[in-house]
C-alpha cells in the first residue's frame, strides 16, 4: 500500500482535533474484533489535552514528523503496561493536573513547582527531535517545552552538585501497571544526567506536544526529552528532580547493567546485545510494504551539538 | 474424538484445519495492510505470526500428554498442528527478512550469526525444517523406527523457540510467561514420565 509522506507541518494546520477524535471512534470499532483474535490495537478515546500557547525554538529536524496518532498510541510507559498499546489504552485514570514537581539536593533554594505555573511563566517552545528508542525504532516529534536549564537556574545549583536525578510518580491506583502481579520493574522509574548534560541546550523539560499540554500516555504532565539519547531516559510524569554529588541510579540500568548504560548515547557503533543499534526503523514512515529501515546517526544526529561533552571518553564501555 | 467418524470432523481433519489455522495470519496481514495493526505494522504483524508459531508447537506437544491424561485422542490433527507451525514459523521468518530487514543482507546475515536471541529463532525453524519434510506417508514408512526419534527434535524445536521468545522483549509480560510456562510444562511432562514410567526392556542381544 503506497503511503502518503506527511510534510513537516505546523501543528495548526493538522486535522482538526473534532475530525481525528471521530476517526478515533472508528478505528476504536474496527480494532475490537481485532482484540478478540489477539492481533489488533485497539485506539483508546484520547485523553483530555489543552491547546498551548508556543513560540518556534531553536531547533528542529528536517525530516517528516511522525503523525500524532502514532506518537501518541505507540509508547513505552511500563507504569501503564509493558505493551506499546498499553499506555493509550490505560492511562484514562491518570490525573496530572494539579501537579507539582520539587527541586532539590544541592541547591542554594529548593522548591516546589506548580507545573501550570512554570507553563504560563516560561516561553513553550517548539522543539522538533528526532526520538531513538533503544528497541531501534525511531519517530520524529515536535515536542513543546522548556530548556531543563531554566528550571534549574531558579534553585541555583550548588557548586558541588555533579549529576541530577529525576523520579516518576507513583500511584497504583491510577497506573496499572504499577500493581498486580507482573510489575516489571521496580518503582519509582529513575533516571539520572550529569549535570553539563542537564544544562545543556538541547535538553528540555516537554509538558506538551503537537501543541497541546502531553497526552497522559506520553509522560504528562511534564516529562524529561534529551535527544542524542535513547528513549528510556526521557523520565515521563517527573515529580522530583535533585541535584547529587554521585552519578544516580537509573532503573534500566538498575534492572539489566549490561544491556542499558547510565549514558545511553545514541551510538551506531555500540550494539545492543541482542539486536544491532547499526539502523532503525521510522514508525509511519513506509507503512506495512517496506521496511523503513534507516541508518542511525551518531548521537542521533545531535553530534555537532553534543559531541564535545564526551572528548576523550570511551563510548563503548560507557554505553 | 476418534470415535467420531462423522463426515464434518474427517473434513477438518483433511483440509479444514489448515482453512482454520491459517486464519489468524490472513487477518493479521488484511489489518496490516488496510492500517489496522496500529503505529508499527510490521512489528505486529512479524509478532503474531512467531506468537502462534509457539503456539500450535504448543498445541502439537499437547496432543501426547491429553491422549495418556484425559483420554482424548487428537493425533490425527498432530500433523496438520505441527505443519501449521512450521509455516507460521516460516512466515514470521520470511517477514523478518523483508518487511522488517528490508533484505540488506549485510545486517541479517550477522545478526542470525553472531546475536543469540536471532540465532536461536533461526535455529528452532532449522530443527522444525527435517520434520516438516518427512511429515508425509512416505517418509514414515521409509524411516521407520527412525522417524520417531527424528521428530523428536520438536522438543528442540520448542525449547530454541521459547528462549528465543523470552529474549525478544526487554521484560517478561503475563502473554510471555504463559507460553513459555506451557512448553515448559509440556516439555517437563515427558521428562517426567520418561523418568517414572519404565520402558519395557529390551531383550540382550
Amino acid at each position: 500500500m503506497p503511503t502518503y509522506r506527511p510534510p513537516a507541518i505546523p501543528a495548526s494546520e493538522i486535522t482538526p482535533r473534532s475530525v481525528y477524535l471521530r476517526r478515533r471512534e472508528f478505528m476504536g470499532l474496527m480494532a475490537g474484533a481485532g482484540v478478540m483474535l489477539g492481533v489488533g490495537g485497539a485506539r483508546a478515546e484520547a485523553p483530555a489535552t489543552s491547546p498551548l500557547k508556543t513560540v518556534p525554538g531553536p531547533y528542529k529536524v528536517d525530516e517528516p514528523l511522525t503523525s500524532r496518532e502514532d506518537v501518541t498510541t505507540y509508547n513505552n510507559f511500563y507504569e501503564f503496561g509493558t505493551d506499546k498499546a498499553d499506555p493509550s489504552r490505560h492511562s484514562g485514570d491518570f490525573k496530572p493536573r494539579p501537579w507539582t514537581i520539587t527541586v532539590d539536593g544541592l541547591v542554594g533554594k529548593p522548591q516546589t513547582f506548580d507545573v501550570d505555573k512554570l507553563i504560563a511563566e516560561l516561553p513553550i517552545e517548539e522543539r522538533i527531535y528526532r526520538m531513538r528508542c533503544v528497541e531501534a525504532w525511531s519517530m520524529v516529534i515536535p515536542w513543546d517545552g522548556f530548556p531543563l536549564k531554566a528550571l534549574l537556574d531558579k534553585v541555583e545549583p550548588l557548586g558541588s552538585a555533579k549529576y541530577v536525578a529525576f523520579e516518576t510518580v507513583v500511584r497504583p491506583e491510577e497506573m496499572p501497571g504499577q500493581k498486580g502481579y507482573f510489575q516489571p520493574m521496580p518503582w519509582p522509574y529513575v533516571e539520572g544526567l550529569r549535570l553539563d548534560e542537564a544544562l545543556h541546550p538541547l535538553t528540555i523539560l516537554a509538558v506538551g506536544l503537537y501543541g497541546e499540554t502531553l497526552p497522559n500516555q506520553n509522560g504528562a504532565p511534564i516529562r524529561l526529552v534529551v535527544p542524542w539519547k535513547y528513549g528510556f531516559k526521557g523520565i515521563k510524569s517527573i515529580v522530583r528532580i535533585s541535584l547529587v554529588e554521585k552519578q544516580p541510579p537509573n532503573s534500566w540500568n538498575s534492572l539489566q547493567g549490561s544491556e542499558y548504560g547510565f549514558y545511553a548515547n545514541v551510538n551506531p557503533e555500540v550494539d545492543h546485545p541482542r539486536w544491532s543499534q547499526a539502523t532503525e526503523r521510522r514508525i509511519g514512515a513506509s507503512g506495512f510494504f517496506g521496511s523503513g529501515r534507516r541508518p542511525t546517526l551518531m548521537f542521533n544526529g545531535y553530534a555537532d551539538e553534543v559531541a564535545s561533552l564526551y572528548a576523550g571518553m570511551d563510548l563503548r564501555a560507557n554505553y | 474424538m476418534a470415535s467420531d467418524r462423522s463426515p464434518l470432523v474427517e473434513t477438518f481433519a483433511g483440509w479444514g484445519i489448515y482453512v482454520v489455522g491459517f486464519i489468524p495470519a490472513v487477518w493479521s496481514f488484511w489489518l496490516g495492510a488496510t492500517g489496522g495493526l496500529g503505529a508499527d505494522p510490521v512489528r505486529a504483524f512479524e509478532q503474531t505470526l512467531g506468537l502462534w508459531a509457539l503456539r500450535f508447537l504448543v498445541l502439537t506437544l499437547a496432543v501426547t500428554p491429553l491422549r495418556q491424561l484425559a483420554g482424548i485422542n487428537l493425533l490425527r490433527f498432530r500433523r496438520a498442528l505441527g505443519l501449521l507451525a512450521f509455516w507460521y514459523a516460516a512466515m514470521h521468518f520470511s517477514v523478518y527478512l523483508t518487511l522488517d530487514r528490508g533484505l540488506i543482507w549485510s545486517t541479517i546475515i550477522p545478526d542470525i550469526a553472531r546475536r543469540p536471541f536471532i540465532t536461536l529463532g533461526f535455529a528452532a525453524l532449522m530443527f522444525l525444517l527435517p520434520l516438516a519434510l518427512t511429515s508425509n506417508r512416505l517418509s514414515i514408512r521409509r524411516l521407520g523406527k527412525n522417524w520417531r526419534r527424528l521428530h523428536r527434535l520438536v522438543y528442540v524445536a520448542a525449547s530454541l523457540a521459547a528462549v528465543h521468545y523470552l529474549l525478544a522483549t526487554k521484560v517478561l509480560d503475563p502473554t510471555q510467561a504463559a507460553h513459555i510456562g506451557l512448553v515448559l510444562l509440556l516439555l517437563g511432562y515427558r521428562l517426567v514420565r520418561a523418568l517414572l514410567v519404565r520402558r519395557p526392556e529390551r531383550r540382550a542381544a
